[in-house]
């Protein structure tokens, strides 16, 4: 059986549709199954829609996914509230301490992402693996800085990179690996997206699952909580009864 | 001594002009030794088997043991001769037969 793969963070602008419309033929052509480009809180559901015709028209699974940066964790939990039953993926994009912690406990954020390049402000230590670990929330890497980074910047990320997955790996708290790219050029092939893990030490198995099982197992977890047949994990609705 | 094992891998280039081969080359070289180092790219066993401009394809071959490294290196080249451009490893095979006849 082939494997699945996903990039849930393709960074296109959705109101530029040309550009959308030509990264979504790509992952297409280079055999993605599920892409997600994120929105940010103002959603438009016109555009999510026409944003799905035209994957679904490419043979591509959708996945509608909201980034949301909060300034504390007031906001957090205010964003959460408001959106998780409007998005199957939340990401949350960490630039304090605070935020980070509220969203590694928080159960209804699906990503931790870290994008700052100084290590001072990449908040994922070893408590926050372990509150991650206790909630279902996982840790997103983007590759684009890998690929548009040079020498020292690059070296220090790597740095980072190698001690964040080494804590997810060590306390169970699922990496994500997304390319997080605006630009057409700089998409790659999902094997290759998975070797580039290879550089802040995941081996092959564990790349694999970077960009395919965890990703696809956040989604799937997330759809049958939104669908209309869920009670509580483990109970659904299997068939309903007609009134006697 | 040990037999190395060899890799062959199966490339197609993503760029608007058509590089040269020494280019393409070069920019592979380059990107080994940016990540990996001298003596990581020493390691590679890397070597050119084919470079065809007008199909935009190449079949380099590697080490086994620095197939990892070297997959990772060619995702990593971002530009050939100064313009960008992007490496796709479309198969990897032990043998160049087995190899051009999976990709084909």
């Amino acid at each position: 059986m082939t494997r699945a793969f996903s990039d849930l963070h393709l960074r296109v602008n959705p109101k530029d549709q040309q550009a959308t419309r030509k990264i979504i033929i790509k992952a297409a052509r280079f055999r993605y199954t599920q892409i997600s480009i994120p929105f940010t809180s103002n959603l438009n559901e016109e555009e999510l829609t026409k944003l799905k015709a035209t994957c679904t028209e490419s043979g591509l699974d959708f996945v509608s996914r909201a980034d949301f940066r909060p300034r504390s964790e007031n906001e957090l939990t205010h964003f959460l509230r408001k959106f998780r039953r409007r998005f199957e993926v939340i990401c949350v994009i960490c630039d304090s301490k605070e935020v980070a912690r509220q969203a590694a406990k928080d159960r209804r954020v699906d990503l931790l992402s870290f994008p700052s390049l100084d290590h001072h402000k990449r908040f994922f230590d070893r408590a926050e693996a372990e509150l991650a670990s206790c909630s279902l929330a996982a840790l997103e890497v983007d590759i684009k800085p890998l690929l548009i980074l040079e020498g020292p910047p690059r070296v220090r990320l790597l740095t980072s990179l190698r001690r964040e997955v080494a804590l997810a790996r060590e306390f169970k708290v699922p990496t994500v690996v997304s390319s997080g790219v605006a630009e057409e050029r700089l998409m790659r092939l999902p094997r290759d997206l998975a070797s580039l893990t290879f550089l802040f030490g995941l081996d092959e198995a564990q790349a694999l699952e970077a960009t395919s099982t965890n990703p696809a197992a956040i989604v799937a977890r997330n759809r049958e909580k939104l669908s209309n047949r869920f009670v509580a994990p483990g109970i659904s609705i299997i068939k309903e009864g007609k009134p006697s | 001594m040990k037999r190395v094992k060899r890799r062959y891998l199966f490339l197609q280039l993503e760029c608007d002009s058509v590089p040269a081969e020494r280019e393409f080359v070069d920019a592979v070289w380059a990107s080994v030794t940016k990540l990996y180092g001298e003596v990581g790219a020493s390691l590679t066993g890397l070597a050119l088997i084919n470079f065809d401009a007008e199909r935009k394809v190449a079949v380099l071959r590697v080490t086994l043991a620095t197939l990892s490294m070297m997959r990772a290196s060619l995702a990593a080249i971002t530009s050939i001769a100064g313009k960008e451009a992007a490496v796709n490893v479309v198969g990897v095979s032990g043998t160049l037969k087995a190899l051009y006849a999976r990709v084909q």
